[in-house]
């Protein structure tokens, strides 16, 4: 059920700006392509465009393709809330529902699409929670507020919720970034389990990181500031971090970056 | 070496600061500091002590009566002025029935309004009806008993009637409604939105099962505020909402009392009439109802979640 992603001239605009420009790339199905670069140069923007959040800031517009197994996320017939049930997604911070208890947190994408009945629900919990290695740690809290876990126990919470509604591909924005080392080799794992069944897609400025949990790396950089950002190269990650074709790749990777 | 010195010359960093001395105040800034907080206590007296005054006057002339059960149990019918006795049950229930079917009209409005304008609003409509917001928040009352009036009772012959009141209210609620809940919805992080629609949660189901809940308790304030502002107005049940000393509940026909009207119904009568206690003890019984109202708002603020 993982599918791939092919993105073909893309220009991404908020408002006027042109934040980001001509990006080309596919993204491999039951594989983790890690985006990396300089901060400023749209790898959320980016991500965004995926599961077509982009065009939920006002003023945020799209030119180009981009293509799930080959259909066009940006058809005119195409419902932007069914490319989100189909493409989920992982925030940089994370974001519980703070009304909801734990159980109602992972049930939300179903429930809010009017799934009622209960043994399916407590069914999807069950299994979400385990997914997303969380299930042992709050089997028996399953009824208190989300927001009441720890830090990094609420991203995989966020996790184990984008998964209830069975995405095929799954796109997490830094989602480590916010965490301690040991949440974060918790949702590296998790990362390294998940990629067997979706498409994963993460942004991250942690280079041992990208290196660690992906299998392409694309490069983003952009020339100036008020320039639009660029795919620098999407390649094999260890061919990026090894053997980069682009010297900014090799700069940016030793930490050379001008 | 110019590892632990870090490149500084040594003398520099060994040094002690002297021309740094954090003894003692200097004098004249002690004097200005003294001043200042004088003024600032004397602005605060001038400010409490009205307040306090108010609520002690009032306090001492009605809270006889108040403390006597039959003032929650009885109506003023069959006393006169110069009898004692009766209660003021019949002003109280017109109030709260009256504040509640204000209430009941307005919310709705008021929260689909701020909802419109934090969740939808873009362009020239959503700044015309935010203008419009504004206007409403500063027509004073009797003007919106009187558009009430000349609407309803002038132009349509209606007779005057407690459910008129209540429209009129409702025109001086809706403001504070839109106002304080646009407040709260904007205070819901635009990550929990995201949140939703990632999960391929449509807008409006956002907006009702995520950002209304996670705002509950701080639209509910807004509402008892509102609410508590709107129940001690005078001015619309003057000119639509006529007196009557019998319990009456009636909001389409016949006449109804309130505190206000109960307040304003005596006032001129010699001071020295039993009557002129139950002046005070209505405008006690105002005043708790409304301060009342007041602490369940704060209360409900407890509970915000944003
Ligand atoms: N909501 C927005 N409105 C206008 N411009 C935006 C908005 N969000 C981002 N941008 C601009 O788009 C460009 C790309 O931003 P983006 O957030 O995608 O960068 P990023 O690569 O994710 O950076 P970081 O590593 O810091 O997260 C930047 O120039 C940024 O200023
Ligand atoms: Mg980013």
């Amino acid at each position: 059920m993982a599918k791939r992603i092919d993105v073909s001239d893309l220009d991404i605009f908020y408002g006027s700006f042109k934040a980001v420009e001509g990006v080309s790339m596919s993204i491999e199905p039951r594989a983790v392509t890690a985006f990396i670069g300089p901060s400023g140069c749209g790898k959320s923007t980016v991500l965004r465009t995926l599961n077509r959040m982009h065009e939920v800031i006002p003023g945020g517009r799209v030119e180009g393709k981009v293509l799930l197994d080959g259909q066009d996320l940006y058809a005119k017939d195409v419902d932007p809330v069914g490319v989100r049930r189909t493409v989920g997604m992982v925030f940089q911070r994370p974001n519980p529902f703070p009304t909801m208890t734990i159980r109602d947190n992972v049930a939300a994408g179903l429930k809010l699409n009017g799934v009622k009945n209960k043994a399916r629900l407590d069914e999807v919990v069950e299994k979400s929670l385990k997914g997303a290695n969380l299930w042992n740690e709050v089997k028996d809290r399953l009824d208190k507020p989300g927001a009441g876990l720890s830090g990094g126990q609420q991203q995989r919470l966020c996790i184990a919720r984008a998964i209830a509604v069975e995405p095929q591909v799954l796109l997490m924005d830094e989602p480590c970034s916010a965490l301690d080392p040991i949440s974060t080799l918790a949702i590296e794992d998790l990362i390294n389990e998940l990629k067997e069944r979706y498409t994963i897609v993460i942004v991250t400025h942690n280079m041992q990181q990208a290196a660690r949990v992906s299998d392409q790396t694309a490069f983003f950089n952009l020339k100036a500031t008020g320039q639009p950002g660029k795919l620098v190269e999407l390649d094999s990650t260890s061919k990026i971090f090894n053997n980069p074709t682009e010297k900014a790749t090799e700069d940016y990777i030793s930490g050379r970056f001008g | 070496m110019t590892a632990i010195t870090n490149g500084l010359p040594r003398d520099r960093m060994l040094s002690e600061p002297r021309d740094l001395d954090l003894r003692g105040k200097s004098g004249s800034r002690a004097l200005k500091n003294s001043v200042a907080t004088a003024v600032m206590w004397a602005a605060f007296a001038i400010a409490v002590i009205p307040l306090v005054w108010i609520l002690l006057t009032v306090a001492v002339k009605g809270g006889h009566l108040i403390l006597d059960s039959t003032w929650w149990t009885n109506s003023q019918q069959g006393i006169t002025a110069r009898r004692e006795g009766g209660g003021a049950v019949h002003a109280i229930q017109g109030t709260l029935i009256q504040g509640l079917v204000t209430a009941l009209i307005s919310v709705p409005i008021g929260v689909l309004t701020a909802v419109y304008l934090v969740e939808y609003g873009r362009g020239r409509f959503a700044r015309i009806v935010s203008f419009m917001v504004d206007i409403l928040t500063g027509v004073p009352s009797i003007v919106a008993g009187l558009f009430i009036y000349a609407v309803f009772i002038t132009t349509f012959g209606f007779t005057r009637a407690g459910i008129f009141v209540c429209l009129s209210l409702t025109l001086l609620m809706i403001p504070v409604v839109v106002r304080s809940t646009e407040e709260m919805l904007k205070l819901v992080p635009n990550e929990l939105r995201e949140a939703a629609y990632a999960l391929g949660v449509p807008k409006w189901k956002t907006i009702f099962s995520v950002v209304l809940p996670t705002a509950f308790s701080g639209i509910i304030t807004g509402v008892l505020l509102g609410l508590a502002r709107v129940m001690g107005e005078t001015a619309p049940l003057l000119i639509l909402g006529p007196y009557t000393k019998a319990i009456a509940t009636d909001l389409f026909g016949g006449n109804m009392a309130t505190l206000p009207t109960m307040i304003n119904q005596d006032r001129d009568q010699a001071v020295t009439l039993p009557a002129y206690d139950r002046i005070w003890a209505a405008a006690l019984t105002l005043i708790l109802l409304i301060l009342l109202l007041n602490l369940l708002g704060r209360l409900a603020g407890r509970f915000s979640k944003v």
